[in-house]
């Protein structure tokens, strides 16, 4: 066997997971509102473009996150102003979006491409990262892994266990009812969606700043607000089980370096666009599993049963409708 | 309101939304030009002589709008019928691989010609195989458009760099510069005095002919229309919405893939890897703005054909990424929106006064 | 909680919703609201509720006038209202459910309100787990847990829109102690009901709504002979269905049985011959709908089987029925009979399906005729979205084919005036002379006895009177309306 460290794999995994957890975390709770963020792959790469300029031009990788979180934000903004109060279709807005972003990065980012930047420094916690095995897998990274560690645990406790995430789970299952319950459910909307791409910007900056550091044209977080977007479907909507398919994902990522030296024949681009079918016959998987014949199948085996319930993925009942008021 | 007042009203609105729509796309993208240190208005210049300079430029523009065309006449159908249709992209790639992997026959016989034929075709195919496969996802598998035609596209890419650096790769050593180049004798004819390829030409032409035929005087077009309006009154019709759609992908892959395979006989002559070079995305901004009618689709494709071209002499004049086409593209569509939003609210107050 | 309403007013365009009604709710009584489709009682309780906005009148509680403009400002001057779709969230549970909306501040404060829920389901005899998800819940469940959260925000009214359908006898019983202890401990109850024995069996009082007035209130005790004039009025002749001799059967249902809707439809074998016209009564949702649709293929019958000339047809889709000679429809008609951006000429060229080319001239031509003929206001160039409500009706009748086997009708004359009624009959009985067989629905009675030979009134579900039009009469088909039969 060729020797490589499980632990180190693993290290990998979680550091090389924190952008696409940031951003998938982040499309979860504008999802879970309602509102539909088709704008996630420019988005990120703008973001990313922000932070590595402003991180260059100021010499602080801070601003240069705070910058790519806002910057997410915006256009987040965006998106949901277009839908909630002017009334255009979310994913006309925002496929607008994901192309013009990624062009404004491009362009406003060309003069700083493959220039030596700051990048963030590895900040290992002092104690727990000498706990064996788990120590070096969690502990021994810096800020932004720390950070979508730390969002994980941030996003569920305020998805459920809070008032205003209680709220939030509401307007995004029937808005109407919401209101009637004296909320706003627009106002929400906005809200969330720009927390949604603050999170999104902070992902941005990540790449920039930590995982793939620099800029250039292609910078290689291409894609990453697809897959994002397709996770926040195979998590259910849910933090947690979409946080399970972001390190699934990078897990992925990184198996397909490794492997290349163990399956040379078997080409790059099967381990590189690999994600893509998955999610794909998830997706179908998740359909074909609610079909009363699928149901009906299931009755008697219990196994099955608790697959599907597993695979179960319930949608915010409004997702993509917007509240119009009466 | 009377008559007379209302007409008015409706002469001078269309020409009013013009100007506030290029008003505003001309403020944001000055504004852009400001922040990267450009001076806007020697931008704009280079992008107008970058296109419409010289007849070679013009040339150029004409090789950009033969696959914007097509690719926008196939996602009329899609959009007519209510789907979302981003797989367009992969649907391109698809049918430059069928047309290459034709063409490649083409080498060992003598009768260059009847290669080229069989390649468009195979390019057809491919971009119509590629559209069903969605489409069978979406109508039989309940998985959503969107995300089907984007997973295929990024297979579509991949298979790409697989032939191009494996069984297709260059003898020697496999190069990003794409496959082999074909012999001449393989070229889609070519008007060397005007430089561009009338066969492409015309072909794009045909298309727009064709659809505006399909769409405005049979059976298909109005079927598509009264399924996209109305899914559930179009059943009770008689119409059965999953055929339809199959049928509106069928259409929209096989320009597609027409697209993709001239992009390989006319005008690389071999397989790249970003052959669509992203045609298919931009088709979707031009249908949009062409507001799902295909009598402006042509013209639109034409602009954005030219700010493309343009903004290639960006990089070399001006030191500027050539991206600023995309920006202004964007833009347009999105001041679109606004401009409809805006309507549409002048119109609910108009009423409720 | 003295609550009065003076002079309401409700118009939507032309239609008077409400037209001048008056209205006194005093504290700790029960108070029925009772009137057949269209009276007016579903908008006065979303006016009384804050859902919608009145056109003109006032409102006073203890003497002095209010003025709200949203549900949750209703709810803190202390009115609450139990609608017929439950306004909840299903995939939260059932405590969330309860404390959203009263709950201010970042925590939960689960514990809190979990002992207020629980006091709450104690005093009245509710019993839900606080942790299920209300997805799982029945009818009459989510009915329990709204009731509750209402309570719990403070409110003195509770409006109740016909509470009883769709739920389990137990559970109404368990809803009607509820609504006695509540009523003894001071608040006031509406009670919205076309359900004629549980109105007269639980409120103190009456008020009678017709047409969008009051036409008599009344207490304990009752003639319900008397109140039920003041529902539907007293008929006058008219002339009912020519007499045309009936062929064989062509249609039959068995055992049919259906989910959807509140009621959904049970055990219904019904058979229609040749040139017969069958009218559905009863309120909305007691099975009309679900059997429209289960007539036509629109839906699968979840039991039971369907025959049209022999044929087996239980299993089939619409289309295939629609190949059998059936045609449907529809009550929603934007929604689902005609297709908006499309103008009348193009919805002629739909239904000409031959050959691949659309013949406009002839899709011209039949668009002429079809307005000229059922009198609809429009070009053949109009869009079917600026069509009136009448004028749409009118031109989906004319999309009726010439010689249908069987005609499935929702609400066909809705919106029509009383001429264009019996004009459009005067078409459709022609139909039935050759042999064409009908099923329609329709909320007013005078138009079944009009148009019907035979007549079936359905409630909660199950078809309770099946009687020929001639050997009956709106009285008697407005008690069985009511649950009397």
């Amino acid at each position: 066997m060729i020797g490589f460290d499980i632990t180190i794999l693993l290290a990998s995994v979680v550091a090389g997971a924190t952008p696409i957890l940031l951003a998938t975390l982040g499309e979860t709770i504008t999802e879970k509102a309602g509102l539909i963020n088709l704008s996630l792959d420019g988005s990120i790469l703008l973001s990313a473009m922000t932070a590595f300029v402003i991180a260059y031009q100021t010499g602080s990788s801070l601003a240069g996150f705070v910058a790519a979180a806002l910057v997410g934000a915006c256009v987040a903004a965006i998106v949901a102003v277009f839908s909630v109060y002017l009334k255009q279709s979310q994913v006309a807005v925002g496929f607008i979006l994901t192309l013009m972003t990624k062009d404004l990065a491009y362009f406003l980012g060309s003069p700083y491409s493959r220039l030596q930047g700051p990048q963030v420094g590895p900040l290992p916690i002092p104690l727990c990262k000498d706990i064996p095995f788990l120590g070096q897998i969690f502990f021994n990274h810096n800020i932004p892994v720390y950070l979508g560690l730390a969002a994980i645990v941030v996003a569920w406790w305020f998805l459920y266990k809070t008032q205003p995430g209680l709220v939030l789970r509401s307007v995004g299952e029937n808005p109407r009812a919401a209101y009637a319950r004296g909320v706003n459910p627009r106002r929400v909307q906005i809200c969330y969606a720009v927390c949604g791409g603050f999170l999104v910007g902070l992902a941005g900056a990540s790449f920039s700043l930590c995982m793939k550091p620099g800029w250039g044209q292609p910078q290689g977080a291409e894609g990453t607000g697809w897959i994002a977007l397709a996770l926040v479907i195979f998590g259910g909507w849910d933090p947690v089980k979409a946080s399970i398919g972001a390190y699934l994902f990078a897990f992925l990522q990184v198996i397909s370096i490794n492997l290349q030296g163990v399956f040379p024949s078997i080409a790059a681009q099967v381990f590189q666009v690999a994600p893509f079918p998955i999610m794909i016959f998830t997706l179908l998987l998740v359909y074909l599993v609610q079909k009363e014949s699928v149901t009906r199948y299931a009755r008697r085996r219990p196994l099955m049963r608790s697959i599907i319930k597993a695979l179960s993925a319930n949608a915010p009942a409004s997702l993509g409708k917007p509240y119009r008021p009466d | 309101m009377n008559n007379a007042q209302k007409a008015i009203r409706g002469f001078f609105r269309y020409p009013a939304e013009l100007t506030l729509l290029l008003g505003i796309v001309f403020a944001f993208t000055t504004v852009v030009l400001l922040i990267a240190g450009a001076p806007p208005l020697d931008a704009y210049y280079h992008i107008f002589r970058g296109a419409l300079g010289s007849w070679t430029r013009f040339s150029y523009v004409i090789k950009v709008w033969i696959p914007l065309t097509l690719c926008a006449c196939g996602l009329l159908y899609t959009f007519r019928i209510g789907l979302w249709n981003i797989g367009v992209e992969g649907q391109v790639t698809m049918g430059a691989i069928f047309a290459t992997w034709a063409l490649r026959f083409g080498t060992q016989s003598d009768t260059p010609a009847i290669a080229i034929l069989l390649s468009l075709l195979a390019g057809i195919a491919g971009g119509a195989l590629w559209a069903l496969i969605a489409g069978f996802l979406k109508t039989k598998g309940g998985v959503h458009e969107i995300f089907a035609g984007l997973g295929m596209n990024f297979v579509a890419q991949g298979t790409t760099l697989w032939l191009i650096f494996g069984p297709w790769k260059r003898p020697g050593i496999a190069s990003m510069s794409g496959t082999e180049v074909f012999p001449e004798g393989l070229w889609l004819p070519y008007q060397a005095a005007l430089n561009i390829s009338p066969v492409g030409f015309g072909l794009a032409l045909g298309a727009v002919l064709l659809t505006a035929f399909i769409l405005i005087y049979t059976r298909i077009g109005l079927n598509l229309k009264a399924i996209g309006n109305n899914r559930f009154a179009a059943y009770l019709f008689g119409l059965k919405p999953g055929r339809y759609m199959l049928l509106a992908m069928l259409f929209a892959g096989g320009f597609a893939g027409m697209a993709g395979s001239l992009q390989v006989c006319g005008v690389y002559h071999r397989l790249i890897p970003s052959i669509s070079s992203d045609y298919g995305y931009l088709a979707l901004l031009v249908v949009m703005l062409s507001n799902y009618n295909i009598f402006y689709v042509p013209l639109v494709a034409l602009f954005f054909a030219c700010l493309n071209v343009g903004s290639i002499q960006l990089p070399m004049m001006l030191q500027l990424d050539s991206a600023l086409s995309g920006v202004i593209q964007g833009s347009l569509v999105l001041a679109t929106l606004a401009v409809q939003a805006l309507r549409m609210y002048l119109k609910e107050r108009g009423t409720e006064a | 909680m003295l609550l009065e309403l003076k002079g309401i007013h409700k118009h939507f365009g032309k239609v008077k919703a409400n037209n001048g009604i008056d209205l006194i709710i005093k504290p700790g009584t029960i108070h029925g609201i009772l009137g057949e489709n269209g009276a007016g009682k579903s908008t006065l309780m979303k006016i009384l509720s804050g859902y919608i906005q009145k056109t003109s009148g006032t409102m006073c509680i203890d003497g002095s006038p209010v003025d709200y403009h949203t549900p949750a400002q209703a709810s803190q001057l202390g009115i609450g209202m139990l609608y017929q779709d439950p306004l909840d969230f299903p995939p939260l549970t059932v405590l969330e459910n309860f404390l959203l909306g009263q709950n201010r501040g970042l925590l939960s404060k689960k514990a809190f309100f979990q002992k207020q829920f629980e006091i709450l389901m104690q005093a009245l005899n509710f019993n839900l787990v606080p942790d299920t998800a209300v997805a799982s819940l029945t009818i009459g469940e989510r009915q329990q847990l709204e009731i509750v959260r209402l309570l719990n925000t403070g409110i003195e009214v509770l409006i109740l829109d016909e509470p009883t359908t769709g739920i389990s006898g137990l559970q109404r019983e368990t809803l009607f102690g509820a609504i006695r202890k509540l009523a003894q401990e001071g608040k006031s109850i509406i009670l919205v009901s076309h359900k004629l024995e549980e109105v007269l069996s639980l409120c103190d009082c009456v008020t009678v709504l017709r047409n969008g007035v009051v036409t008599g209130s009344m207490v304990q005790p009752y003639d319900s002979k008397a109140l039920l004039t003041m529902m539907f009025g007293t008929p006058p002749a008219q002339p009912s269905k020519p007499a045309i001799r009936l062929g064989e059967p062509i249609f039959s249902m068995e055992m049919v049985s259906g989910t959807s809707g509140r009621a959904g439809l049970s055990d219904c074998s019904i058979s229609i011959r040749q040139g017969e016209v069958i009218g559905l009564a009863g309120l909305g949702g007691s099975g009309q709908e679900v059997f429209l649709r289960i007539a036509s293929g629109l839906e699968r019958p979840v039991s039971g089987r369907i025959f049209i000339r022999g044929k087996r047809m239980h299993g089939s889709d619409h289309h295939r029925f629609k190949k059998e000679g059936v045609t449907f429809l529809p009550a929603s008609r934007l929604e689902e009979g005609l297709i908006a951006g499309m103008s009348i000429m193009e919805h002629f060229a739909l239904k000409d399906s031959r050959g691949l080319l659309v013949r406009w001239n002839d899709a011209y031509q039949k668009a002429e005729e079809g307005i000229g003929r059922f009198q609809v206001k429009g070009r053949p160039g109009t869009r079917v979205e600026s069509l009136s409500g009448g004028n749409q009706q009118r031109l989906l009748l004319s999309f009726l084919p010439e010689h249908p086997v069987l005609l499935v009708l929702e609400h066909p004359t809705r919106g029509l005036d009383m001429e264009s009624v019996r004009w459009v009959w005067e078409h459709l009985h022609n139909s039935c002379r050759e042999k064409t067989s009908i099923f329609f629905s329709s909320a007013e009675l005078d138009e079944i006895i009009m148009a019907a030979d035979r007549v079936l009134v359905f409630f909660e579900g199950r078809v309770i009177k099946d009687v020929r039009t001639e050997e009956t009469n709106s009285l008697e088909l407005g008690m069985a309306i009511a649950g009397k039969v």
